[in-house]
């Protein structure tokens, strides 16, 4: 459904941010992502909703191959899942219905069942009412609510959201985080990046923790973090001899092998 | 489609002058294109009417036998080039010239005309350059004194033709480029107004055409705006013209009146379809 093959992806002005991950998401799985500021998470995303794409390695997100994108795949690949941010991205010169209405009509949905199906969305994430509020008079978790019911208009098989409870006070992102459970228990997957402990804390899910561009430890494949600590120990030797490291792709691919030998 | 004519109306909002700035920049280079068009269609229908007449006169030495002018006569009529060749008599010509002048008739007395060969050329064979081949050809026989034709001013008429055609094309260019240049500035600014609408279009999944229509209608509608508008004032040129000249030149034929409208739809479409790819790349 999505996998990463050792992926790597380095940006022209900043270097590396990811940095050969390799990850797999099952179907109507719910994981979370995080690690601290920087280390990779809305990097590994983007690859994920192909606004990026790797350096090295290749993201596979259902039968769609990064290594062989073609014009048009894109837009296909966007219809087929849902994005949401910490910023919400509403047109704030539509009304909620409106802003959710937009993403059938760009997409070419048949006109006169776009009323309904709007409707139906608000109704499932909890604005039944509010349908006609433009989103400056929507509260935060509100908005939240409206760019959900967006990235669910075409029945997306994942829900992608970078910290979608970032900019929310306790109360609503208890609300939202409700929702998106509600929203996986109905089978769509969720990959949820976020910063926030408590959630982390009080759910089962599957976490993965990022560092650096690396995944440190996953809750569902423990040798991840044994990878990771080897990778860490091969780091600090460069570190202590810098003139002896070649590129930095040969230590990681240094590194692979012995993982795996 | 509905959607993309929105946006449309929607650009024009937001950008007016600019947008009016875009449309009157086409209509002036296809005003450009039109004006020094009908100076040249005009010349060429006068060409039209001046060729059909026009003719190769050769004169003929005084006391040249008869028979030399008859074998020089049907050598001529030989020549593919001509259509008609006629000797005229010393005397016929004093007649004619007579009945043309009515009362200063007198002025001539017999003898003073030479007798003279007249040439008339096939339809395809009136331009400047034939005609003087031609001529050179007839001036060739020893008992022609003079090759007359109307060298100087089928050749001016010719070159005026040239000079309104190229002055024409080169101004009506310049105004296109200017017209596409404009027309992709208010593409830029229409796509940077909207980059979070077309950043959302494409979280989404609209495709590119999709996210591409709404500017190439906009180009397209801007150009059919200014090839109309061209249309009025080229025809307002020509009605003051024809004023001022005080008679009546020739005028476009709708099919190709609808040719320049077109031109202007394929300028804006030209605009914005440059300009769209390149800014929709930077949002
Ligand atoms: N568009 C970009 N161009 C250049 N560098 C980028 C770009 N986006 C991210 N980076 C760099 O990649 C690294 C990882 O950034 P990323 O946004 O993935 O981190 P993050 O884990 O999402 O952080 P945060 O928790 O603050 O959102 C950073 O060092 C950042 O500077
Ligand atoms: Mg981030």
């Amino acid at each position: 459904m999505i996998r990463l093959t050792h992926v790597t992806k380095e940006y022209a002005r900043t270097g590396r941010a990811l940095d050969d991950v390799s990850l797999h998401v099952a179907k109507g799985e719910f994981v979370f992502l995080t690690g601290p500021s920087g280390s990779g998470k809305s990097t590994l995303l983007k690859l994920i909703f192909m606004e990026e794409r790797p350096t090295l390695g290749e993201v596979r997100v259902s039968g769609i191959n990064s290594a062989t994108l073609h014009r048009g795949d894109v837009a296909q690949l966007r219809r087929k899942l849902g994005v949401v941010f910490q910023d919400f991205r509403l047109l704030d010169d539509r009304t909620a219905h409106a802003n959710v209405a937009f993403a059938l009509e760009v997409t070419g949905a048949a006109e006169p069942s776009v009323p309904a199906k709007v409707s139906r969305l608000l109704m499932q994430v909890g604005l039944a009412s509010k349908g006609l509020a433009y989103p400056q008079e929507l509260s935060g978790g509100e908005q939240q609510r409206v760019a959900i019911a967006r990235a669910l208009v075409n029945d997306p098989f994942v829900l992608i959201a970078d910290e979608p409870t970032g900019n929310l006070d306790d109360r609503a992102t208890r609300g939202v985080f409700q929702l998106l459970r509600e929203i996986n228990a109905a089978g769509t997957a969720v990959v949820m990046a976020t910063h926030n402990l408590e959630l982390l804390r009080r759910s089962e899910y599957r976490t993965i923790d990022m560092l650096h561009g690396r995944i440190v430890s996953d809750t569902a494949d423990p040798s991840a973090a044994e990878r990771a600590a080897a990778r860490i120990v091969e780091d600090d030797e460069t570190a202590r001899f810098p003139g002896d490291a070649g590129p930095k792709g040969q230590t990681s691919a240094a590194a692979r092998s012995r993982t795996t030998a | 489609m509905r959607l993309a004519l929105r946006e449309v109306l929607l650009a024009v909002r937001r950008a007016p002058l600019l947008s009016a700035l875009g449309v009157i920049t086409i209509a002036f280079s296809l005003f450009a294109f039109g004006l020094f068009g009908l100076v040249a269609i005009n010349i060429r229908d006068a060409l039209r009417q001046v060729e059909s007449r026009v003719e190769i006169r050769a004169f003929i030495a005084d006391a040249t036998p008869i028979e030399a002018i008859v074998t020089a006569v049907g050598d001529i009529g030989e020549f593919p080039e001509v259509a008609h060749v006629d000797y005229v008599s010393p005397d016929s010509a004093l007649a004619r010239a007579r009945r043309e002048l009515g009362e200063f008739a007198d002025v001539f007395e017999a003898g003073v005309l030479p007798g003279s060969i007249e040439i008339r050329l096939k339809q395809d064979f009136r331009d400047p350059r034939s005609v003087k081949m031609i001529a050179a050809r007839v001036g060739s026989y020893s008992f022609v004194d003079d090759v007359r034709y109307g060298e100087d001013w089928v050749a001016k008429l010719y070159q005026i033709r040239t000079i309104a055609t190229i002055v024409g094309v080169v101004l009506g260019l310049a105004f296109a480029i200017v017209a596409v240049i404009i027309i992709g500035t208010t593409i830029r600014m229409a796509v940077l107004a909207r980059a979070r609408e077309i950043g959302i279009m494409r979280l989404v999944g609209a495709t590119d055409a999709f996210v591409r229509l709404p500017f190439l209608i906009d180009g397209f509608v801007k150009g059919v705006l200014g090839g109309f508008l061209a249309l009025g004032l080229t025809w307002l040129a020509s009605s003051l013209i024809d004023r001022a000249l005080g008679f009546q030149t020739v005028f476009f034929s709708t099919g190709f009146a609808a040719l320049g409208v077109l031109g202007g739809a394929l300028i804006g479409l030209a605009g914005s379809a440059i300009s769209v790819g390149r800014q929709l790349r930077r949002v």
